[in-house]
């Protein structure tokens, strides 16, 4: 069967490139990159490389770069890396679990949290996050793109007033990160997050963003690795692939593949929404990363939508992939203001740099289709048309 | 597909056989959800939807090679199900929450849901048979070969559209049998045990569950204590309340006499528990409501079935007869023991299943 993949905000395929790049890592050159010798000097060299690119990808310094080993590391380095018992945290309702748990996590060991909600297209007002300082703010995080709707925050806005008001300021930006060009300067983080295979580098890397001076504690011990801010021998393969997934990032910018990409996904949902009834974008109209479409069909259930369209041999989920299997409607969703019965009639597109029109063709065809089945088959969907109707 | 040896094998028979399938397991319960709550163990080994039966059930699907996906019921299971189960139990009743969870999840939403995906049919691995009367237009439904296995009692509640969907493809078979097939496929789940207890009810400690879970809802336990009578309406003691007892039961009365006492009646409404002498036990009629027929539209002439009146009952001879819209009495020809209020009364002609309904 013929297989479609608009799940890129789940992983991404490794592109070939990346790849290429990768292998003489894992064999050939398989040094410790802290080792003095020839074979540790190879991969070092790889290391330090990588290191640049991330450092041109995020608009650092390459000493302001920590490899980790993803995302979920990224932002709980920089959540407990800053933040100590007796502290308050400011945070959105929208932000990954990654995110989440860690500062539920925080309020058990004694961190004060408040969390901001967003409005009616998922967006955090920086007004709220002013007013939510309190003399003991230690830190602000605030995602860059949600990654279910795929929504941008005003990180610029809340960046002068975590510096104003002199607090750390993180972004976990990993929904971002190859999507949109990133600047930190003109974010004006202290602490930014990404991991290598949201952008076509493997699972397993990824990195973070720690602006000189900040007081980092780390949370693996082991050796001085990275600068002593995170202990562990490098992984050195996933680190080339994600220098490499970054420099392609780059490349990509330059040609505006990201207006392509926009204008893929933009033709998707134009098509989708005229070819079903009761059908609309979440966040359609704040400003969203390219490859991002939430749509909810209203009275199916995303489940069984997200099933019947695999078995057609299209890709696509709920939400977050670490949700599956979850009973809540996603938080996300429903913290927009959606109603539960909406938040799980919606679906997540998500385009990655391998798709191609042709699948968006697919997609276009299918889509409807199978909504329509999943309608003929719906209690709810029958109550409405009633309702309708008289 | 719940992991065990009797979905594992139907999936198995049905792809050897070359239909097209998709496996598809129920998330019911969240096995972790009460830990911790009421004296709930904080690490509970629950018997269905365990990420151990669903990791069973991914490697058979992997195994004989067929889609497979984990849907999630979870909201409908605790509505339809688990908020019944508990609410019978403290009305003084004793549910069957199997019944429940056939009529409202199994054969309902999933249903809907199977058919949404693409699916014409949805198999499971009950032991019953399905068939189509063209005499009567009617589907029906008939105990399985394997007698030992039967569970037409659970799925009385079926309606002529869901039969119609469903395929049994273990009713012509024994639990040996079957277990054969499953080795013969090599599949892990061949040598499982055999789940007995209610699935999210740990340990079979049900009135703990019911503690827990009303801790867990912020919900007091409603006050149901009173007064433990003999049949004579003298009193013998005190009770802490109706969820604790079960007409029939023997043990944990709190009371200690000289001859052994049973529940004979619980009373909903002034919270007495009636005690009584093994043979006040027996009574020749009962009255079941919410009826759902099979293999007739309805019964309007008194019919002479055989009733079950619980699982484990060999089904008693009477006559049933309609005493209003939606009520049947049964009258048996002998006294049956412990015919109890929130179980269900089954009618059979034979081996088939006439229909049924909640004995009250």
């Amino acid at each position: 069967m013929r297989r479609i993949y608009f799940d890129n905000n789940a992983t991404t395929p490794m592109l070939p490139e990346v790849r290429a790049a990768m292998e003489p890592y894992f064999a050939e050159h398989f040094g410790n990159a802290s080792s003095i010798h020839h074979h540790g000097q190879e991969t070092r060299f790889a290391v330090e490389k990588a290191r640049d690119s991330l450092a041109k990808l995020l608009g650092c310094r390459a000493s302001e770069i920590v490899f980790t080993s993803g995302g979920t590391e990224g932002d709980n380095l920089g959540i407990f890396g800053v933040v100590q018992a007796g502290d308050h945290v400011i945070t959105s309702t929208i932000e990954h679990h990654a995110v989440l748990f860690s500062c539920q996590r925080l309020q058990e060991i004694g961190v004060a949290v408040s969390y901001i909600p967003v409005n009616g297209q998922g967006l955090v007002d920086p007004e709220d996050v002013k007013r939510a300082l309190r003399p003991n703010t230690k830190l602000i995080s605030v995602m860059m793109a949600n990654n279910e709707t795929g929504v941008l925050q005003p990180l610029e806005e809340i960046g002068k007033i975590a510096a104003e008001a002199d607090v750390y300021f993180h972004t976990d930006a990993v929904q971002a990160a190859g999507k949109v060009p990133i600047e930190v300067n003109r974010i004006g983080c202290d602490l930014l997050s990404i991991s290598g295979h949201k952008m076509h580098a493997p699972q397993g890397v990824g990195a973070t963003y720690v602006k000189k001076g900040t007081q980092l504690q780390p949370m693996l011990y082991g050796g001085r690795h990275e600068r002593q801010r995170r202990a562990g021998t490098e992984n050195v393969a996933g680190i080339v692939g994600l220098g490499k997934a970054a420099e392609i990032a780059l490349h990509a910018f330059e040609r505006g593949d990201d207006l392509k990409m926009a204008t893929m996904r933009d033709q998707l949902q134009i098509a989708l929404l005229s070819a079903a009834e009761a059908s609309g974008v979440n966040g359609a109209a704040a400003p969203r990363v390219p490859n991002t479409a939430n749509i909810y069909f209203d009275s199916i259930e995303g489940e069984a939508l997200v099933i019947a369209l695999d078995l057609k041999g299209l890709a696509v989920s709920t939400g977050a992939a670490c949700s599956s299997g979850a009973t809540e409607p996603s938080h996300v969703l429903t913290t927009m203001g959606l109603s539960p019965e909406r938040a799980r009639a919606s679906i997540r597109f998500s385009l990655g740099k391998q798709n191609t029109e042709e699948e968006i063709d697919f997609a276009i065809c299918a889509v409807p289709q199978t909504v329509a089945r999943l309608r003929d088959l719906s209690p709810l969907w029958k109550k409405k048309l009633l309702a309708t109707s008289c | 597909m719940s992991g065990g040896v009797d979905s594992s094998a139907v999936a198995a028979l049905l792809r050897a056989e070359g239909h097209t399938i998709v496996g598809l397991t129920m998330q019911l319960w969240n096995q972790r959800r009460l830990a911790g709550h009421a004296g709930m163990p904080e690490s509970v080994q629950g018997r269905c939807c365990s990420i151990d039966d669903v990791y069973d059930a991914r490697r058979v699907a992997e195994k004989i090679n067929i889609p497979y996906y984990v849907v999630n019921h979870e909201a409908r299971f605790e509505r339809d199900v688990v908020k019944p189960f508990v609410s019978e139990y403290l009305a003084g009743r004793t549910p069957i929450p199997c019944s429940l969870c056939n009529n409202f999840l199994k054969f309902d939403e999933f249903l809907v849901m199977a058919r949404q995906i693409g699916a014409e049919k949805i198999a499971t691995g009950h032991y019953a048979r399905v068939s189509y009367s063209e005499e009567s237009g009617r589907w029906l439904l008939q105990r399985p070969v394997d007698r030992a296995k039967d569970q037409t009692y659970f799925l009385f509640g079926l309606t002529q559209e869901q039969l119609s969907r469903t395929l049994f493809p273990l009713g012509g078979m024994t639990k040996a049998e079957v277990r054969e097939i499953a080795r013969q496929h090599g599949l892990a789940s061949a040598e499982k045990p055999e789940s007995q207890e209610i699935c999210f009810v740990p340990g079979g400690d049900y009135k703990r569950f019911i503690e827990a879970y009303l801790e867990e809802q912020g919900e007091a336990l409603p006050d149901s204590s009173g007064e433990l009578v003999a049949t004579d309406g003298a009193t013998l003691g005190e009770h802490a309340g109706v969820h604790n007892f079960t007409v029939g039961q023997r043990k944990g009365l709190g009371i200690a006499t000289g001859s052994p006492l049973y529940v004979i009646q619980i009373n909903p409404a002034d919270h007495k528990v009636v005690l009584g002498k093994d043979e006040e036990l027996f009574s020749k009629t009962l009255r079941a409501r919410e009826l759902n027929w099979i293999s007739v539209e309805d019964v309007r002439e008194p019919m002479r079935v055989s009733v079950k009146i619980r699982h484990r009952h060999e089904p008693a001879m009477a006559w049933i007869q309609k005493s209003c819209d939606d009520e049947v009495t049964g009258t048996f020809d002998e006294p049956q023991r412990a015919i109890t209020p929130g179980q269900a009364a089954v009618f059979y002609d034979g081996e088939i299943v006439v229909g049924g309904g909640w004995i009250v």
